[in-house]
């Protein structure tokens, strides 16, 4: 008997990072991607996607809602009250974002100004309430958290790919509008250093600008349904496991 | 299953408890960024005279921005018939500070013509003065303003600044974003050969008057309509001023 009981106890006792903690991590950013496989969240990343910068910085801020969201919905999970569940995990998104809004706009104000409609929208992307729902509802509180990183990583990998095409066909640059502490792009009157620039009077920047003529369609929001409805096509090509076998 | 009483109880705290996070954070937090509010606005200011200033005011710190404005830059307040008006009626507008920066020209903007100041901000660099003027109107999502330096012939723009509360980033948001653009209007007049108020405006296509016409935004229309009108009407508005100046 006695030994039982500790086998028991030591079956209880899991790794804090093991093999099914890492599969959350990873799982989001190829065999169940938000956006190519659960396609959630599309009408970000057919907004903020036209430049690179903001796509990285929009990135953090939903990788670090979806994760506090998840943990603070999971600590709370047994004592939310079925009816209304969906209210309160809005309540808590909502917080969290107006916490992220007001940290920034207090410590880097020039970034919260590029990205301030951006941020309340974070509020209505539906991969925190999807996660919510789907995960943090029915998991420990840190599992959901680690679900929370893997899904806004998943998410911000394929914001970066396509606002990497639209910027860089649509207006030939690379990171444009990055701040200058970041030293990707020059001051204002040397333009000259962006890291590819088609506008620029020297160097690799001159040469692509003499042939290339920029698209105005990767500007424009359309661009990234016919871009996301590439990278769908080819994950679904190289990953077997999403291809409906029936 | 939680009964009605539970959940109301359950609501309640949970709003009371993300309620007073968030007003605390507000609060605690509401210093700093008012200043740096303030000296972001002053950054926009100063980068309308960029081409006058020794180093780029995106790589100044936040303290020699803060200089710059101690030591060169005078500031007034005008009114709607050109007069400069005094710290009282700065105050008496709804500006506890007093101060012609305090002006915020989007409450102006709903007064009536005649009873609205604006804010001019004199820069001074090797014995000559620049104008800085605040202009202020809308683009596609929400308001767009902006920063207009001029000679002291009061027609010659020297640079310009602009901002934006809500275009789309690549599109609209390129007024701010690409100095490209705003550097377009440098050297543009505001008066044409016979006197006349022109000001400048943003085309799509070629540009066919070179004194006052800039290249637009591909993609951002309205944007650049909005900037047009923003100009043609803002500028107007401190005609009195610069017809007293020139005296």
């Amino acid at each position: 008997m006695a030994e039982a009981t500790v086998k028991e106890v030591v079956q209880e006792k899991e790794p804090l990072f093991g093999k099914k903690e890492k599969k959350l991590l990873t799982d989001p950013l190829n065999d169940n991607n938000p956006i190519t496989v659960q396609v959630l969240g599309i009408c970000s990343a057919l907004a903020v996607t036209s430049l690179v910068y903001p796509s990285i910085v929009m990135a953090i801020a939903v990788t670090l809602v979806v994760a506090f969201s998840n943990l603070f919905t999971s600590l709370l999970r047994t004592y939310i009250p079925k009816q209304v569940r969906m209210i309160v995990q809005l309540v808590i998104i909502a917080t969290l974002v107006t916490v992220v809004e007001l940290i920034l706009k207090a410590f880097n104000y020039a970034i919260w100004k590029q990205l301030s409609v951006f941020i309340g929208l974070i509020i209505t992307n539906c991969i925190v309430m999807g996660r919510l729902e789907a995960f943090a509802m029915a998991n420990k509180p840190w599992r959901s958290f680690l679900d929370g990183i893997g899904n806004g990583l998943g998410y911000g990998g394929i914001l970066v790919i396509i606002s990497i095409i639209r910027e860089l066909f649509g207006k030939g640059t690379l990171f444009a509008g990055s701040p200058a502490a970041l030293n990707i792009i020059g001051p204002s009157n040397e333009i000259n250093k962006y890291w590819i620039n088609t506008a620029s009077s020297s160097g690799f920047g001159h040469w692509v600008g003499s042939w290339y003529f920029n698209n105005n369609l990767m500007v424009l929001s359309t661009a990234s349904l016919f871009i996301i409805g590439g990278i769908i096509w080819i994950h679904r090509t190289y990953n077997k496991k999403l291809v409906d076998i029936s | 299953m939680h009964n009605t009483r539970y959940t109301l109880i359950f609501t309640l705290v949970l709003t009371i408890v993300s309620a007073t996070i968030l007003s605390l954070l507000f609060f605690g937090t509401k210093d700093r960024a008012d200043l740096a509010a303030k000296i972001f606005e002053k950054r926009a200011i100063l980068s309308s005279v960029g081409t006058l200033l020794d180093k780029d005011v995106s790589q100044m710190t936040d303290q020699e921005v803060l200089d710059i404005f101690k030591n060169q830059v005078e500031q007034e307040a005008v009114d709607a018939q050109g007069n400069v008006v005094e710290s009282a009626k700065i105050t008496q507008s709804g500006y506890n500070g007093g101060l012609p920066e305090d002006i915020e020209m989007a409450k102006e903007r709903k007064k009536p013509e005649d009873q609205r100041i604006y804010p001019v901000y004199i820069f001074s660099a090797n014995g000559e003065k620049v104008y800085i003027l605040s202009v202020r109107g809308n683009g596609l999502w929400d308001e767009i303003w902006g920063n207009v330096a001029v000679k002291s012939d009061f027609n010659t723009i020297v640079g310009a600044s602009f901002d934006h509360k809500g275009e789309t980033p690549g599109l609209g948001a390129e007024i701010k974003d690409n100095p490209a653009f705003s550097a377009r209007f440098r050297g543009k007049e505001l008066y044409d050969n016979q006197g006349q108020y022109t000001s400048v405006a943003v085309v799509k296509g070629g540009v066919k008057d070179p004194d006052h016409q800039v290249d637009g935004i591909s993609g951002a229309t309205i944007t650049s309509n909005g900037v047009t009108e923003m100009l043609y009407r803002g500028l107007k508005e401190y005609e009195p001023f610069f017809n007293k100046e020139k005296g």
